[in-house]
């Protein structure tokens, strides 16, 4: 048994029965990170030096039995954009590649609380504008099934560290999908909350109005108990819900019965890569039998969602990313004369391609003659969306579609097609728009070995009912016990 | 055509610095000064990953500047982004209000020559200030201060209602004391508080239509505001008469060459893209919180005006001019408190205050005596233990030196003879001493009464009591 093949839930199991330490559990997982690094390249920092230190610590804590958190101990990736005093925040761009934050973010602070050990920031696409991570400025992070191929993205090397044992579970952050589809990719289990279950406070935004943090993780129960850490009200957040905490992991029960699920059809038609509709559509034959109604159903708006998604997300984000201008933090030109040089060549020189094509194209459906056409029209569809998923809510309990078109694809094959790569996020897109959760979870490899996900998507701040679906699916078809990442070169 | 047949038209952008204890979008405090950049934090700084989360007193304060100048309350308004690159600007983006404002629709009295006129107000929001550049006077570079950024401004803007530069003064002199008296801004020109954009254009005299208008930018007393009105709308007439054509722009005054000067070309003109911020949520107001904040408002100036009028008798220009600024009209009211007499306490408030303010150059924060000093004062005149010539000598005193009237008498043995038999006494001595004046008085000539007085007065340096002074003349004269 490999410490790092296991859960988290696992791991506290066995620190419960005093048959593994903290220190084992830190020692597996770094030796994992030496071993497998040079291979996957998740990491844009790693800060497992003092890791063992503290685990160690906390053993003898444990041992004079002092009172320590759960997860006290517990191994932890973060996407590298949210922000961590002390160490640095490069959201993998060349403009944040010294930044160090001054604070923690919010969910920082709770991570921090548990006296959680983080061994790392680890690779996304440029400021989480991407889906396969290649647009990271450092470098190209590799999903551990295939090496050959991109993780997904934005959350590439949050996904791939899960997949690959580098670390128990993660933190990604989620704008379009930026979450569930490098799950799908790297068969991880990828939740996306409601929009303001969980404070975006020190994640450095990319598009305010549809970015949420999630936790990326081996298995559902996991999922279930990092929602638990990082949900709840935060005062630093005027979007942040002012709900009761709940209890994710009461959700985990293994019973379907009766539960409604509406198949929209728009999402099993063209463009849907054959074996993954097969797999979604026999995991849907797999929740009838678990005594599930499944039923056929239509989301009509699905085929303006992508343009939507990418207007306001692009809008938001020009406006987001003027704060990067080289006057108070980060990259700044050595090549100016005055002013203006300043602005225009640190931004030049600091941002990648897709990034300032995104600013350029959120820029324009902001400017003067064309907001009515093109943002203001955006805001419109977005009301018929949330009022579309509003309707089908009354009827299903939840919603099963594919995460992601394809399974993983090959690196360099999409990056220098900003379209293609756009289509990746098709069937997620939606999900942020309507500001509603949607878990991917595992269903199946595809006949390459690669692994498919499928995605459940629940009403507002209903994650038990996606939380229960996707643990009762799991423990009837126990996917991470059929199948392991190959390294394949 | 000569100047005066054009028609100036004038609106003001008023731009004031909300006096919460916090900033708009987080907890540093609004305080003035400070060594740079002391007064912020990760938010105002706008460091990756910060959110703002708005201050409701800035809203509660908003809401008030527009019952006290009769706006209409937005049920439902939000915070938009305006977005522009400079280097006081931390996010890149101010956040504002763009086409769903706090306050519409209200209007504010002013008086003009031809009676009262009514100035209308297009809207009031809320917005967030910028930081500050401090240019280094060697050149080494520009330095970015950001105590001030994120300090709650509101924008107050006029409709082009005004016709004349002294229609805008008493405008904004209006305003101001509105907003001091509801206790949201300290309205401090000098510190930047309060500063106005103006949109002037000009017309023939009985055109309808408006002329082309240039905005003179962040104007911050009112002599260069008046110098500039006077200059822009001249360079405007004159190229109108030269046959050319005004052109829109933004313009910046120069106090020391006294001429206006065009902030930027027309190839750069600014696109805000402007768009709801989506960090803030909708600002949603009740009927139950405008009618609270109504029923708390403050006696606003026109009314105390009115009351002083009717209930201390003070004439309407003395009771304007007081209740312009809410520091005199206090002063006032809290004086007559300790003695009881308006009047007098209105006269030295009309002249000798007034005078002292205006030839130091001093703002009537300023005045360094406490009102209950100048309730005292007139008090010890009604006592009959000054004369009032004594009182303006310790009123000058007490402007150098603020201290209780009393020890200032006391110091300078100034207090009043108003003892009868010393009164008498030099009363006698004076009458022995001007027979021919006494002779002038008993052959008619009533005015050698009054030198009689005045050499007892030089006597006693002025210290005798005059009434008792008068009175015992009069009776020793017609004995």
């Amino acid at each position: 048994m490999n410490l790092y093949d296991l859960t988290v839930h696992e791991l506290v199991d066995k620190l419960k029965n005093k048959e593994i330490t903290l220190e084992d559990i830190n020692k597996s997982y770094i030796e994992r990170i030496n071993e497998k690094e040079n291979d996957v390249k998740a990491f844009v920092t790693r800060t497992d030096e003092n890791a063992i230190e503290k685990a160690k610590k906390i053993d003898e804590n444990i041992k004079n039995g002092k009172e320590v958190s759960e997860l006290s101990g517990i191994p932890i990736g973060i996407k590298d954009n949210i922000c961590t005093k002390n160490v640095k925040t490069t959201c993998s761009s060349k403009m944040l590649e010294n930044f160090v934050s001054p604070y923690d973010a919010t969910v920082m602070n709770k991570i921090n609380d548990q006296n959680m050990i983080m061994l790392g920031k680890l690779n996304m696409d440029e400021f989480a504008m991407g889906a396969s991570t290649e647009y990271s400025y450092f470098k190209k992070t590799s999903n551990p099934w295939d090496l050959k191929r991109v993780p997904g993205g934005s959350s590439g090397g949050s996904a791939a560290a899960v997949a690959a044992g580098m670390v128990p579970w993660a933190l990604g952050s989620d704008t379009g999908g930026s979450i569930r589809q490098p799950s799908a990719f790297c068969g991880t289990v990828g939740l996306k909350p409601t929009y303001g279950l969980v404070s975006r406070y020190g994640l450095v935004a990319f598009a305010s109005s549809l970015d949420q943090i999630g936790p990326i993780t081996k298995d559902v129960t996991d999922s279930a108990i990092l929602l638990n850490i990082i949900a709840g009200h935060d005062e630093m957040d005027s979007t942040s819900a002012n709900i009761e905490k709940k209890d994710y992991t009461k959700s985990l029960v293994k019973d379907v019965k009766g539960l409604k699920i509406g198949l929209p059809k728009e999402y099993f038609g063209e463009g849907i890569n054959p074996e993954v509709k097969q797999a979604v559509m026999n995991a849907a034959k797999e929740y009838e039998k678990m005594g599930a109604i499944v039923e056929e159903c239509s989301i009509s708006v699905t085929d303006y969602a992508l343009a939507t998604y990418y207007i306001i997300a692009c809008a938001e984000a020009s406006s987001n990313l003027g704060r990067f201008d080289g006057i108070r933090y980060g990259y700044r030109t050595k090549n100016f004369t005055n002013l203006t040089d300043i602005y225009k060549n640190s931004r030049s020189e600091g941002f990648g391609k897709e990034v300032k094509r995104r600013i350029i194209l959120g820029t324009y459906v902001l400017s003067s003659g064309y907001y009515d056409a093109y943002y203001k029209k955006a805001l419109k569809v977005r009301q018929v969306v949330k009022n579309e998923f509003k309707k089908l809510f009354e009827k299903y309990d939840i919603l099963l579609t594919p995460t992601s078109p394809t399974v993983a694809f090959e690196i360099g094959t999409r990056s220098n097609n900003p379209l293609e790569m756009y289509l990746a996020d098709i069937c997620t897109v939606s999900i942020n728009i309507g500001g509603v959760p949607a878990i991917s979870i595992p269903c199946g490899l595809d006949s390459s070995g690669m692994p498919i996900g499928c995605q459940l998507i629940g009403n507002h701040f209903e994650e038990e009912k996606i939380l229960r679906a996707a643990f009762t699916y799991e423990q009837e078809t126990k996917f991470r016990d059929k199948y392991k990442p190959t390294f394949k070169k | 055509m000569a100047r005066e047949d054009y028609e100036i038209v004038m609106g003001l952008e008023v731009h004031s610095e909300l006096s919460t204890k916090t900033k708009i979008f987080c907890s540093c405090p609004t305080e003035f000064g400070g060594e740079p950049n002391t007064h912020c934090c990760p938010i105002c700084m706008a460091m990756p990953g910060t959110l703002p989360v708005l201050n409701e007193k800035v809203v509660e304060y908003a809401v008030k500047a527009g019952l006290a100048t009769n706006c209409e309350i937005a049920r439902t308004s939000k915070n938009d982004r305006k977005n522009y690159f400079y280097p006081d600007l931390p996010k890149a983006y101010q956040i504002s209000q763009f086409d769903m404002p706090l306050c519409i629709n209200g209007h504010i009295d002013i008086e003009t020559e031809d009676g009262t006129k009514s100035i209308r107000i297009e809207r009031i929001h809320i917005e967030e200030d910028a930081g500050k550049l401090n240019h280094d006077e060697y050149g080494r570079g520009s330095f970015v201060d950001l105590n001030r950024a994120g300090v709650p401004l509101i924008e107050i803007v006029s409709k082009p209602d005004l016709r004349s530069k002294e229609e805008v003064e008493s405008y904004l002199r209006k305003l101001k004391s509105i907003l001091e008296y509801i206790e949201v801004s300290d309205c401090k020109m000098q510190e930047g508080s309060l500063r106005a954009d103006v949109n002037v254009s000009v017309r023939k005299k009985g055109s309808k239509e408006f002329g082309t208008r240039t905005e003179m930018k962040n104007m911050n007393s009112f002599k260069s505001i008046l110098r500039a009105i006077e200059y822009e709308s001249n360079r405007q007439i004159d190229v109108i008469e030269n046959g050319g054509e005004v052109e829109q722009e933004s313009l910046r005054w120069d106090d020391i060459s006294g001429k206006t000067f065009s902030m930027r070309d027309k190839e750069n003109a600014q696109d805000y893209r402007y768009f709801p911020d989506p960090d803030l949520v909708a600002i949603k107001i009740s009927d139950e919180y405008i009618n609270n904040i109504k029923n708390n408002l403050p006696e606003l100036p026109d009314s105390r005006k009115k009351r002083y009028m009717e209930e201390y008798k003070l004439p309407e220009y003395d009771s304007r001019l007081i209740t312009a600024s809410k520091y005199l009209s206090d002063l006032l009211e809290k004086a007559v408190e300790v003695c009881n007499n308006p009047k007098t306490v209105s006269n030295f408030i009309m002249t000798d205050i007034t005078k002292f303010l205006n030839e130091k150059e001093l703002e009537p924060e300023e005045i360094p005596f406490t009102a209950e000093q100048l309730g005292e004062l007139v008090k010890l005149i009604d006592k009959g233990t000054i004369s009032s010539s004594i009182a303006k000598k310790v009123l000058a005193e007490m402007f150098e030196k603020p201290e209780d009237p009393n020890k200032i008498i006391e110091k300078n043995g100034w207090i009043q003879i108003s003892d009868e038999d010393a009164i008498k006494e030099v009363v006698k001595k004076v009458l022995s001493e001007n027979e021919k004046s006494v002779n002038d008085y008993k052959a008619g000539k009533d005015k050698a009464l009054g030198y009689l007085v005045g050499q007892a007065m030089k006597a006693t340096k002025g210290k005798a009591n005059p009434g008792m002074l008068n009175k015992m003349f009069l009776e020793e004269l017609n004995k």
